[in-house]
């Protein structure tokens, strides 16, 4: 065990022995303390799932919210206090399936908050019932012949959408994953990494071997500026699926692009006056 | 003075461009009015109208009887002529001559079309018919100079400043009103406008809504000054984004708000459970419209209230307020945000359609009688060690901190049942003692909630019973059934839940019928008061059509059950 993280809680722990949370958990502690960060400087949001109990194992502030809404609460956070790190941490059904259209439209406001999603291609809350990243043909206790939905492709979408920072990784590599992660936290604007980590229990297709197995490298001189490249990397799945940064561009965050705001401080340190506010009555006179 | 003026038209005709102007015109010389809105759900056709009713006293709702329709169009004219006073006129162009039919010498045919051709802009219609109303109205041409200045510029304001002479020179025979003694200054505002002006009034520092009427116009006002009030102003990508946006944003510290309608506040309902468990402060504006599903967009209704008192699963404390007037919608608004950092709790603002979009002439906002009250935890007053937030004190709430703002001390919301910590439980005793915390906050706002106004005889025979929007008629019914020599009185609730009750358990008393007034199918007050006290009602005069009842109306409804 490394030395002592001041992320670093008491906390029992409620994650199935083996289960990926545990690696991600201590990928996530890592980061934050090598980039210098201080517990009350960082949020942890999260939405409702096994990853969504994240926000309880590290000493930091956390909004645990509900299912399918961690990202709004967390743009919430990151509008009322800009100098906060606000981090989410949740679930591929969560994040993609009941809060798809909060994904979607925050790509789009490119909100300056890093999404980690914690990708087993499952439902492990609700105990094994498919995500919308399980494969056609898995077969679970609802999706009994086999899931007929095509899968969700969170990285493509990402980039479809716009997003300036689109990245994989596999806890199952701790130094590429607390590389992935210190990039996103670093970038400014909505970074999307979604993290392969296996379901111990209910994903026997998808296994610690599975990914490691089929996961590779971006290759040394990949440039994840060209976005028609990241595409294509971003439709690799079957025959070998590539981790790291798969695409980056640099755009304004969402609070740099309104321009009243640009040079203020943070919302939250702004002093109250109701007399601040009369002179808006002036046009009903 | 009493006068009741409609204008009726297609949407996109420019009626609104009309009514806008004269409002201004009479508010400028000192009348008193209220005016109201009736709009279908679509940008171009169809009938809308409007009705301006003012006057040399406060006028407090609307009525039916009309002294003047003036009619853009036939139909204005069909639909609304039985409804024409003896003696009352329309004004419409030349060119519909043909088409109507109207009593002898209640016409008054203008040129108004061929005036704007002349002055080569069609569009200029409305500032002609404004012209020729002002002179009829005796009301000051320079008035009305001022406000077409204050309203166009450039070339448009060239050719209205030459179409509102042109009007004006019509000459129209005057119709003989009073003029107003009270000269005072007055604003005149709708209820959602007063709402986002006590936000703003309050600190409200975000705003995050998704359109829908007859809510948007909070959001309007806000967007149109987030510039200037430097505040955020987020058109969210649905109400559920809306609403825990509002909730993050409120956690992190700073005052946040969200606002909608109907449908809107069905989608928010999870996160209302949320805010609650989270015990985080949040503001929530409903503006009633007529349910289910999509129902009645553009119309009113009182039907949310019955829904909004559990609206959540699960129980969960909250304050419902109702609006009555554009007065107290703002420092209802204002006094919102402070109720809800003191006891880390839900407030919910009651509107409605009707209400939204009246414009009533009113004192100005004093912006020095509202505070701005935060409730938030400072190190010195937290004990060493790890912060809690839900930690159990004697007054039963938590000190609460901001995320960021101490070093070494975090905070924990969580949306599980937690212990003081934040964090997740299955504790049996844990539960009953959070419930506890929590709920026990309905036994605090019941002191804060303000007894319903009562209006009438001191103990009257006849109570009739009301809330929200309803106030100003449920006044003027009881002035005029006064006169006529009944003993009645009316209570009109704007603060409903907690229910205040003392007022009402004295009213009723004494009183013989006790009739409740709503806006809905099921009496949606009537049951919580029958909930809450045991009182029962003799009569209900209940409206659902989407259409606020009107003062004749009520008078006679109140009259069949005397």
């Amino acid at each position: 065990m490394d030395q002592k993280n001041i992320f670093d809680c008491s906390e029992e722990k409620a994650w199935c022995p083996g289960c990926g949370n545990h690696g991600l958990l201590e990928g996530i502690k890592q980061t934050l303390q090598e980039l210098g960060k201080e517990p009350h400087e960082v949020v942890v949001a999260s939405g409702i799932g096994q990853a969504a109990k994240l926000p309880h194992y590290i000493n930091a502030n956390g909004f645990n919210g509900l299912h399918g809404r961690s990202i709004p609460p967390a743009l919430g956070i990151k509008i009322a206090n800009r100098e906060l790190t606000v981090i989410i941490h949740s679930g591929d059904g969560d994040s993609y399936g009941e809060g798809g259209n909060h994904f979607l439209h925050n790509v789009r406001r490119n909100v300056d908050i890093s999404h980690f999603v914690h990708d087993n291609q499952i439902y492990g809350l609700t105990k094994g019932q498919a995500s919308p990243t399980t494969r056609q043909g898995h077969v679970t206790g609802i999706q009994t012949e086999g899931v007929h939905l095509q899968p969700f492709n969170p990285i493509a979408t990402a980039i479809s959408l716009g997003c300036g920072f689109v990245a994989r990784t596999f806890m199952g590599d701790k130094e590429h994953m607390v590389e992935t992660m210190k990039a996103a936290v670093n970038h400014r604007g909505y970074a999307l990494v979604d993290i392969f980590q296996p379901c111990v229990v209910f994903n026997k297709i998808n296994t610690f071997k599975w990914y490691k197995d089929h996961v590779y490298k971006l290759e040394e001189d990949y440039d994840p500026t060209d976005k028609i490249a990241a595409f294509q990397k971003s439709l690799e799945f079957d025959d070998g699926i590539p981790i790291g940064i798969i695409y980056k561009e640099e755009k304004p965050a969402f609070l740099d692009t309104i321009e009243f705001l640009k040079d203020e401080k943070p919302l939250v340190d702004r002093d109250l006056d109701p007399k601040n506010a009369e002179m808006f009555m002036d046009e009903f006179y | 003075m009493d006068y009741n003026l409609l204008i009726g038209g297609s949407a996109g005709q420019g009626i609104d461009t009309l009514v806008t102007l004269l409002e201004k015109v009479l508010q400028r010389s000192s009348y008193y009015l209220f005016s109201n809105k009736d709009y279908m759900s679509r940008v171009r056709g169809g009938h809308n109208f409007s009705q301006i009713r003012f006057g040399t006293k406060t006028v407090h709702g609307h009525k039916n009887a009309l002294d003047v329709i003036v009619a853009f169009d036939e139909k204005t004219v069909t639909e609304h002529l039985p409804r024409l006073k003896k003696g009352g006129k329309v004004v419409l162009d030349h060119s519909l001559k043909e088409d109507v039919k109207i009593p002898e010498g209640q016409s008054i045919y203008l040129p108004l079309k061929e005036g704007a051709k002349d002055l080569g802009n069609p569009k200029v219609f409305s500032v002609v018919l404004l012209g020729a109303l002002i002179n009829a109205l005796d009301l000051d041409l320079k008035i009305g100079k001022k406000v077409i200045e204050n309203t166009f510029e450039d070339k448009i304001l060239e050719v209205n400043h030459k179409a509102l002479i042109k009007g004006f020179e019509m000459d129209l025979e005057s119709w003989n009103l009073e003029k107003p003694e009270n000269t005072d200054q007055r604003i005149k505002i709708n209820s959602n406008q007063g709402i986002a002006l006590g936000a703003l009034a309050a600190g409200v520092t975000l705003y995050s809504a998704y359109p829908m009427t007859p809510s948007t116009s909070i959001m309007d006002f806000l967007a149109a000054n987030q510039k200037k009030a430097k505040i955020v102003v987020e058109q969210a990508e649905d109400e559920i984004a809306a609403i825990n946006l509002a909730i993050g944003a409120s956690y992190a510290g700073i005052r946040a708000m969200t606002g909608t309608s109907g449908g809107g506040f069905s989608l928010m309902t999870e996160a209302l459970g949320l805010a609650a468990i989270t015990e985080t402060p949040l503001v929530v504006a409903n503006v009633q419209r007529p349910g289910p599903a999509t129902g009645f967009p553009t119309r009113t209704e009182q039907s949310d209230l019955s829904f909004i008192l559990t609206a959540s699963h699960g129980e969960i404390p909250r304050m419902v307020t109702s609006i009555r007037t554009g007065e107290e919608a703002f420092y209802k608004t204002a006094n919102a945000f402070n109720l809800s950092e003191k006891y880390q709790t839900l407030v919910i603002l009651l509107n409605d359609q009707y209400l939204a979009d009246a414009n009533q002439t009113i004192k100005p906002y004093d912006f020095s009688k509202v505070s701005i009250e935060r409730h938030i935890a400072e190190e010195k007053d937290l004990p060493e060690g790890d912060y809690q937030r839900y930690r159990f004190t004697e007054e039963g709430i938590s000190p609460r901190i901001i995320p960021g703002k101490i070093p070494g001390k975090t905070l924990l919301a969580d949306s599980d049942e937690h212990n003081e910590n934040g964090n997740i439980t299955e504790s049996a005793e844990m539960r009953i003692k959070m419930m506890d915390k929590r709920m026990k906050k309905l036994k605090a706002l019941e002191k804060e909630v303000e007894e319903p106004w009562f209006m009438g005889t001191d103990n009257p025979e006849i109570l009739l019973v009301g809330w929200g929007s309803t106030y100003g008629t449920l006044r003027e019914t009881v002035e005029i059934l006064q006169e006529e020599g009944h003993s009645i009185g009316a209570l009109s609730f704007g603060d409903v839940y907690p229910l205040p009750k003392k007022t009402l358990e004295e009213k009723t008393k004494g009183a013989k019928k006790v009739i409740n007034v709503e806006q809905n199918y099921t009496g949606q007050l009537a049951k919580l008061i029958r909930q809450e006290t045991g009182i029962t009602f003799d009569h209900s005069i209940l409206k659902y059509d989407g259409r606020q009842i009107a003062l004749e109306e009520l008078i006679e409804s109140v009259k069949e059950v005397l």
